[in-house]
């Protein structure tokens, strides 16, 4: 009997970031289908209109840069960050909303500190964060999902959608905005969280949202099989989101939302699959991982219930980010044959 | 020793402007920049502080133990900041309600401490007059272009409000870029003047790596001497 004889490294093919970068893509694909199926065209027009953004700037940067154009423009990297944003906006987001936003992304937050790998920050909620505190009114005009308006799914047509990102506003506008579930519970006055649920059109309606979080979260598991990225980020973030959110429900359910609310609702699922998991700005070592996950959602919880703004994933991930090199340098594993090193205060000898 | 008269300006202006190169002052220079004419006040007033303490310190220079010296430059330059500020009191008394606490922190201003203890307390009177000049002009420059990009892009305006400095002559010096602007307020909160800044000391980091390119080219005789010759380990060293 002959043996094969192989040698390490036993990998099966290179994994190109190219590769990784349309896997990611791909991934993204159901959260995009419940999107539109939801909330109608306006989405798949972001997505377009944000990608075709994206690598114009990218390829003016890189010309800018002197840098290869054609190796960098195609790993990816500049539609999966487009595709992000695009998502992450609201459905009817005006076309200058979205110009502004992938500028920033992709000029100041990724190619202005270097290119792909060297941005300290996750472009994508750079230029969310970005847009949210320069135009509140814009950011906040969601529509609500359509399986709210008379018998059936009775969903915008794309011209009218096209126009109303590329044109005016005004024509139809009023009629679909709408609140998110996070708003209407932060401002529910002085209602019980258990009459909120029962008084808030948008809260009976709170199961479009729920069912785009599943449609990420298939997304993120197909990663996770795939073993694009490990499950310590996203299970961290997601278990200390829920574990602090049952905690004070617990004390207090006329006052706190249920865990459910809070892991389903919002960015929740998108952040914790497709932003928190970025290999560039995130924590390296699995023992990192978890703590950057569990700051992330720990962050978030804080945020939405006693800060300013109903949703907190970008913020908390852009927090994080800040913290990422030093959870790195107090997590950093033992190399083998090594003892471990202290780290902190020197003791006095 | 003769005073390069010359080189205190190029440096106040542009090598060692105190924003750009220095970096110091960023409180107010981060702070009240939304607008040009809070740069423009800003500018002037810790101009004229700058003046006034480099030419007092300047003055004194021989009498000043060395141990006690900062105490006593911090008590010339407040009592500075003091005059100015009741003199914007009476004169612009609508800007002093705007910067409001940023004039009495221009006591604390990094720039006019660092003048004072670097330059003013060693060089003679007419360097340090011309140094603490330069420096403020330098540093309101800085300011002035930043509260222009910031205004522009955040209020679609340019010298909104110059009235309130320049008196009822400058009542319509508003020039409107855009007419029906929604407001970008990302470039009025600070973290627009970081990003602002940011890019303009990119900026002068690129005329400034051309303008050394340029004279390398010029010269290119120097460029011809090696620069790294290895380091002979054994044997003989002539």
């Amino acid at each position: 009997m002959a043996l094969i004889r192989i040698t390490s490294p036993h990998v099966h093919k290179p994994t190109s970031t190219a590769g990784i970068m349309r896997l990611v893509i791909l991934a993204t694909l159901p959260g995009i289908l419940a999107m539109t199926f939801f909330f109608g065209w306006g989405t798949l027009i972001n997505i377009v209109w944000a990608s075709a953004l994206a690598i114009t700037f990218e390829a003016l940067c890189i010309r800018a840069r002197n840098r290869p154009l054609s190796f960098y423009l195609r790993d990816n990297s500049a539609i999966l960050t487009a595709v992000l944003i695009a998502l992450a906006l609201p459905p009817f987001a005006p076309w200058w909303l979205t110009a502004v936003a992938v500028f920033v992304a992709i000029v100041i937050a990724k190619q202005l500190y270097g290119g792909i790998g060297q941005n300290p920050f996750n472009p994508a909620m750079v230029a969310y964060a970005l847009v949210l505190i320069s135009f509140p009114v814009e950011m906040t005009r969601w529509t609500a999902p359509f399986m709210l308006y008379g018998e059936g799914w009775n969903i915008l047509a794309f011209t009218d959608t096209f126009s109303l990102i590329f044109g005016s506003w005004v024509e139809h506008a009023d009629a679909f905005t709408s609140a998110t579930p996070l708003d209407e519970m932060r401002h529910r006055g002085g209602l019980t969280t258990e009459e909120a649920w029962r008084a808030s059109d948008v809260l009976a309606n709170v199961g479009a949202w729920h069912a785009v979080s599943a449609a990420y979260a298939m997304g993120g598991v197909l990663l996770l099989y795939k073993k694009i990225f490990s499950w310590h980020t996203p299970a961290a973030f997601l278990l200390s989101l829920g574990g602090i959110a049952t905690f004070f429900y617990i004390i207090s359910p006329d006052t706190y939302a249920d865990p459910f609310f809070h892991l389903t609702v919002g960015g929740t699922m998108l952040g914790a699959f497709f932003i928190a998991t970025d290999p560039v700005s995130s924590a390296t070592s699995n023992k990192g991982k978890i703590w950057f996950g569990i700051g992330i959602g720990s962050l978030i919880y804080i945020i939405r219930t006693w800060g300013n703004y109903p949703d907190a994933v970008a913020f908390s991930i852009l927090l994080m980010n800040l913290a990422a090199p030093f959870i790195d340098q107090y997590t950093q594993p033992r190399a083998y044959g090594h003892k471990a090193s202290k780290r902190g205060m020197k003791e006095k000898i | 020793m003769s005073i390069d008269y010359r080189k205190i300006t190029l440096d106040g202006l542009w090598h060692n402007n105190p924003a750009l190169v220095q970096l110091l002052g960023l409180c107010p220079l981060l702070a009240v920049t939304a607008s040009v004419v809070n740069s423009i006040s800003l500018g002037i007033a810790s101009t004229l502080v700058l003046i006034g303490s480099n030419l007092t310190i300047s003055t004194f220079r021989k009498f000043v133990p060395d141990a006690v010296r900062l105490p006593i430059f911090v008590m010339i330059i407040a009592s500075f900041v003091t005059c100015i500020e009741l003199l914007m009191q009476a004169v612009t008394y609508e800007l002093y309600q705007i910067l409001g606490i940023f004039i009495p922190l221009i006591v604390t201003n990094c720039v006019i401490m660092g003048r004072a203890d670097a330059f003013a307390s060693k060089n003679p009177v007419s360097a340090s007059l011309l140094d603490g000049a330069m420096m403020g002009v330098g540093f309101t420059i800085v300011l002035v272009i930043l509260g222009g990009l910031r205004e522009a892009l955040g209020s679609g305006t340019l010298f909104a409000d110059m009235h309130l400095l320049f008196g009822p002559m400058a009542n319509n010096w508003t020039i409107v870029l855009i007419d029906d602007y929604k407001g970008f307020l990302f470039a009025i909160l600070p973290p627009g003047a970081f990003v602002g800044l940011g890019l303009l000391i990119a900026l002068k980091n690129i005329i400034d790596k051309r303008l050394k390119d340029r004279l390398l080219a010029n010269a290119p005789t120097q460029s011809e001497i090696p620069i790294n010759k290895r380091v002979r380990v054994t044997g003989h060293i002539s």
